[in-house]
């Protein structure tokens, strides 16, 4: 019967072709959405994944996420080096500081200081140029996004040249030689990140009494996390955090404190209730216009049971192809998007979420058309 | 041996808020091997009383054996695998599922009894070649004309090897020559040993196939089933 149902289903081609498109958008929404969202919320966080050295991350209490920086003297560095496992502990500025172009232009870059000595809380790769050449004079390192949009300097022919290993930079007033490119994820405000040292930055950072931003700190072997992040917030009464917590505390601010989800959750909503309602009523309509075979399947002896099966597998060849379109056409979409601006983040997680959706969206369709074959009168048959 | 025994079979339905009588204590015997047709006006409960014999509808009152079954007594399981084997149906309008070709549909009985596709399409083969189809196996319905799909049809409730053959009108939608030849057919490959055939009909031009005729009017059997066929018919 299984042979009958699939050959019923596909014999009626645009009904079949008009469900398959329901569910492919359907399935396209809820994972393309979903994606865009994902790589968003990834991106709040992205700063902290890039620095992977440290494994706590020291701040003041206040603090709510990872661009909501609320400086600390520096004698705290010293205080976070004095608790019992804390193998190093080295300090990080963190703030935004206009830069001026060449061409007379400003923009507002994030300034990252790290430890001079150390220089421990650089980017995870470097493009051009040594993470080292920040010890050189007036040096400073740029993210590969900074270089080659908001950095980069449009010529008279409208053509925008990227800041180059080299080129001369003004950040707030102090002369910065750019000494190596980086490779780093981009952050949620999208802005030009900017290594130099701790002591440059603290220079070129507006006058301020304090200007640590954070305390990055390696825990010695064997001692664990959660019990050092206890040890230094009792000793300190500073917040710390682990990598992973610290990721979170940002996370959540993002999900507790802007539109983002609720926006991209009425998307997701609109996909699966649009979807649902075109696949179901055409499924439905595709169901009433083969009543009639359905009766004479069931006249002839076909029970209840099998007919309900194969309204579940047409319903589920239907669903599978729907699904594996809009999933294959939010992997293209996000192929295609690789290189630019747009966020997308593609986790086996959305594939289960989206495949229940669709899942869910073919019950509803196949529910509504079983319970009409489920109650047809089979004597249907005899009437023209 | 009485292919079909009923006696006293009576069926009501609601119709627009009013009890509408569709059979009124209806008493008729089919003999095995024998073609009987079954005719009257319309609404005179024909329908109702092929759709009983046929296990599709359950009567009110009275009983009705099909080779000594009683279809009432038995579960709806049991009744729909009574029907799937030993019942074969030819409909006025074929029902021939339309994305299937010839040889799927005549096999879709076998096929809904369990048997495995590839000896279903078999055992349909070998039917349509017996009703002249069997260059028209992989045609889909569409592409076949009114007698072509009625033959399939007609293969199609034979292919399972039925006992009792049920059919609704067969003719009517034929020109007279496509009419007469399925006819021919439908008697000289159903009637085998042990089955029987009862067809319902307005279509007089093939009464002389009948063996017997019972005449139908307001819901039960007017005129006794006469083994002299009429030549002409007040439908």
């Amino acid at each position: 019967m299984s042979y009958i149902a699939i050959r019923m289903l596909m014999g009626d081609r645009s009904k079949y072709l008009g469900i398959i498109m329901g569910l492919t958008f359907a399935s396209l929404i809820m994972t393309q959405q979903p994606a865009i969202f994902v790589g968003l919320m990834t991106r709040s966080f992205s700063f902290i994944s890039d620095v992977g050295l440290p494994d706590i991350w020291v701040m003041d209490p206040k603090v709510q996420f990872v661009d909501d920086v609320k400086p600390l003297q520096d004698t705290e560095l010293y205080r976070v080096r004095g608790v019992s496992g804390v193998d190093w502990a080295m300090p990080l500025y963190k703030g935004l500081i206009k830069a001026r172009l060449t061409n007379g232009n400003f923009q507002t870059c994030n300034v990252i200081g790290l430890d001079d000595a150390t220089l421990i809380g650089g980017p995870p790769e470097m493009i051009e140029g040594r993470l080292e050449d920040l010890r050189r004079a007036d040096s400073v390192i740029v993210d590969q996004y900074g270089a080659n949009e908001k950095l980069g300097v449009k010529g008279p022919d409208g053509t925008l040249s990227p800041l180059k290993v080299g080129d001369l930079l003004e950040l707030n007033d102090h002369r910065a030689i750019v000494v190596g490119i980086a490779k780093t994820t981009r952050t949620f405000q999208s802005q030009p990140v900017v290594y130099t040292t701790y002591s440059r930055a603290k220079n070129m950072a507006p006058r301020e009494r304090k200007l640590l931003s954070f305390i990055l700190v390696k825990a010695k072997p064997s001692v664990a996390l959660e019990e050092l992040t206890r040890n230094i917030e009792s000793h300190t009464g500073l917040a710390a955090y682990t990598q992973k917590g610290f990721q979170e505390l940002t996370y959540n601010y993002y999900m507790k404190n802007t539109g983002i989800p609720i926006n991209f959750g009425i998307s997701v909503a609109l996909g699966f209730l649009v979807g649902a309602a075109i696949a179901g009523q055409t499924f439905y309509s595709f169901t009433l216009e083969n009543l009639r075979q359905f009766a004479v399947l069931k006249a002839m002896g076909a029970g209840n049971g099998t007919l309900l099966m194969m309204i579940l597998l047409q319903a589920s060849i239907v669903g599978i192809i729907g699904y594996g379109l809009g999933v294959g056409l939010t992997s293209v979409f996000g192929w295609a998007m690789r290189n630019t601006i747009l966020s997308f983040k593609f986790p086996w997680q959305l594939l289960v979420f989206s495949g229940v959706g669709v899942m869910l969206i073919c019950l509803i369709a196949a529910g509504i058309s079983i319970r009409k074959v489920m109650t047809l009168e089979p004597a249907m048959v005899f009437k023209t | 041996m009485m292919a079909v025994h009923c006696r006293n079979l009576t069926k009501r339905y609601q119709a627009g808020g009013q009890e509408v009588m569709a059979l009124r204590g209806v008493h008729l015997d089919i003999p095995v091997g024998q073609l009987m047709m079954l005719v009257g006006p319309s609404g005179c409960g024909k329908t109702t009383l092929i759709s009983v014999i046929a296990g599709i509808l359950d009567q009110d009152e009275g009983t009705c054996e099909v080779y000594g079954v009683d279809l009432k007594s038995l579960s709806d399981r049991d009744k729909l695998a009574f029907r799937a084997k030993n019942i074969g149906f030819v409909f006025q309008s074929y029902n021939l599922l339309p994305s299937l070709t010839a040889q799927e549909n005549a096999a879709v009985p076998l096929i809904i009894n369990g048997v495995k596709r590839p000896l279903a399409l078999q055992a349909a083969r070998e039917i349509l070649d017996r009703v002249g189809l069997g260059q028209r196996l992989t045609s889909m319905p569409s592409q076949l004309s009114g007698g072509q799909q009625q033959r399939v049809a007609i293969a199609r409730s034979l292919v399972h090897d039925p006992r009792l053959i049920v059919c609704d009108e067969p003719t009517s939608a034929l020109d007279h020559d496509t009419g007469q030849r399925v006819m021919e057919l439908l008697k000289g490959v159903a009637l085998d040993a042990g089955k029987a055939l009862i067809i319902v009909t307005h279509d007089e031009r093939i009464f002389e196939f009948a063996d017997t005729i019972a005449h139908m009017d307001d819901g039960n059997i007017v005129k006794s089933p006469s083994l002299q066929p009429t030549s002409t018919s007040p439908y």
